[in-house]
């Protein structure tokens, strides 16, 4: 059958893929701590007709050759690690990275996540953990006649216990960064894990060494610019529309053939 | 059988890979740095006796577009377009060099410069490979700059420089992987005046509007030869009718 309509249809799988790629990112605009991510095409192998520069005669060459390609692919959807927007929501136990880093996260099975939401809570142990219940590495735990709790830019945490003036400091709060981010492997939750791609995870007190620093009383926004997720949307549409029209005007082409010879 | 019907079906038969090419333009619309191709048909005049109406319709060249894409801003600091003409060498598969306009770079696992098809980008010698860094620039003539893990924002190193090219567009085609390679299969020599653009994207330069127009005339043209074989059989039978006896 006609190759332009196997074509078209990587050119509709590609848009697709695109279109969902943007919903995902519109869908957690306002996700504390969500990275947007894009997605990235490639054209596919071209298929070699005629051979460029091959002998026309003894003395002359070709100057071009007859290439035609075989559509486009998804080669990968990319997170964007661009800082988000720091909105104040005045909760003590809520923590922003400003600049590079990532909050170190135990899951439930042992391993170690990673991630830029920093909106945590506090389990009947007293232990700081995420929304889902798991906890910050190193663990932290917060006496339980605490009265205020005072986390400073390099992670120092401190409490003011009932009864006392004093303040005590009862941990750090340590950040980790990878040579490349774009390279982790997001699983959903605001959680990534560490990859062959993204490098080891260098951990460390925040403020030192390249890493960010912590903002207690704010979290970090999702970093989707939502015009511009509106603007490549309409771009998704048309380019989808075309590409279902070259499948449809090859199908006329055939249908025409079969009706007239 | 009249010739009439072969000739018509080479013309059919080169609309429909012209069609398919068109519709590789349109797939492609929003692959960053893409190049589009265009085909040409060309007159393959087959020896005749007479009136020299052999002239078959024979799908020769394909050729590169090399206008420039439309450049959008980003402000992801390894996002780079070229400004004006030029190339970015990057490495093929096969270990050659070839170019491309496609900017979205990253650092990959071995701590390459690569973009986003995963094709690595080439520096002065090599590879632009980068040490653990905190922060990187790209400069307008190519030169990548670091700061390197645990060091502050003064100290600021130079790494490597990408290697941008601007050959004679005479000299280049487009290769079996989507790369642009000079024809001779030699390495281009490094051009100090193209310049990078930091924080944007070249989109592809596909035209989709011009892309639909020649869908439809590729289309219609198609109609028209089928039609043309179609007559070629009204003419035989007519023929064959005033030669039959009874």
């Amino acid at each position: 059958m006609n190759q332009a309509l196997w074509i078209a249809k990587t050119g509709l799988d590609a848009q697709q893929t695109k279109m969902a790629n943007i919903s995902n990112n519109l869908a957690n605009a306002g996700t504390s701590g969500y990275k947007r991510s894009r997605a990235i095409f490639a054209d596919l192998l071209y298929q070699n007709v005629r051979q460029v520069g091959a002998q026309s005669s003894q003395d002359t060459q070709l100057p071009s050759g007859l290439m035609i390609g075989t559509g486009v692919r998804t080669v990968a959807t990319e997170k964007l690690f661009t800082q988000g927007n720091l909105s104040q929501t005045d909760n003590q136990l809520d923590m922003a990275i400003q600049g590079r880093g990532f909050f170190q996260i135990l899951l439930p099975d042992g391993s170690e996540a990673y991630s830029r939401d920093g909106s945590f809570q506090l389990d009947s142990q007293g232990q700081l953990v995420t929304s889902n219940g798991y906890q910050i590495q190193p663990s932290l735990t917060i006496p339980e006649d605490a009265q205020s709790v005072t986390i400073a830019a390099d992670g120092t945490v401190s409490v003011r216990q009932a009864g006392s003036t004093a303040i005590t400091q009862v941990g750090t709060v340590q950040i980790a960064d990878f040579v490349n981010p774009a390279g982790l492997q997001p699983i959903g939750n605001n959680l990534f894990l560490e990859s062959s791609a993204s490098g080891s995870p260098q951990s460390g007190n925040p403020g030192l060494n390249g890493l960010g620093t912590v903002e207690q009383g704010y979290v970090e926004s999702s970093n989707v610019n939502v015009v511009e997720e509106l603007v490549s949307m309409i771009e998704t549409q048309r380019a989808y529309e075309m590409n279902s029209r070259a499948i449809s005007t090859t199908d006329q082409m055939l249908q025409y053939v079969a009706n007239n010879m | 059988m009249d010739h009439l019907v072969y000739i018509s079906s080479s013309g059919a038969r080169e609309a429909m890979i012209a069609q398919a090419a068109n519709t590789q333009n349109l797939a492609n619309a929003s692959t960053v740095g893409f190049r589009a191709d265009f085909m040409m048909a060309q007159r393959a005049s087959a020896p005749s006796q007479e009136l020299g109406t052999r002239a078959y319709a024979s799908m020769q060249n394909s050729a590169v577009d090399f206008q420039p894409g439309v450049i959008n801003s980003t402000g992801r600091e390894l996002d780079v377009a070229i400004s004006g003409h030029g190339w970015m060498a990057v490495a093929t598969a096969e270990g050659g060099e070839a170019y491309t306009r496609r900017g979205d770079l990253r650092v990959n696992e071995l701590g390459q410069l690569s973009n986003g098809a995963g094709q690595v980008v080439m520096g002065n010698s090599g590879p632009v490979a980068l040490p653990p860094f905190t922060d990187i620039a790209i400069g307008s003539d190519g030169t990548v700059s670091i700061v390197p893990l645990g060091e502050g924002p003064a100290t600021l190193a130079v790494v490597d420089r990408i290697k941008l090219v601007n050959p004679d567009q005479d000299s280049l085609s487009k290769g079996e992987n989507g790369l642009i390679q000079l024809n001779s299969g030699e390495k281009a020599s490094a051009d100090a005046d193209v310049s990078l653009l930091s924080g944007s994207l070249e989109s592809s330069n596909v035209d989709s509007v011009g892309a639909m127009v020649r869908m439809i005339e590729l289309a219609r043209g198609f109609e028209n030869h089928i039609k043309m074989t179609e007559i070629a059989e009204q003419l035989d039978a007519a023929s064959a009718k005033l030669m039959s006896l009874s």
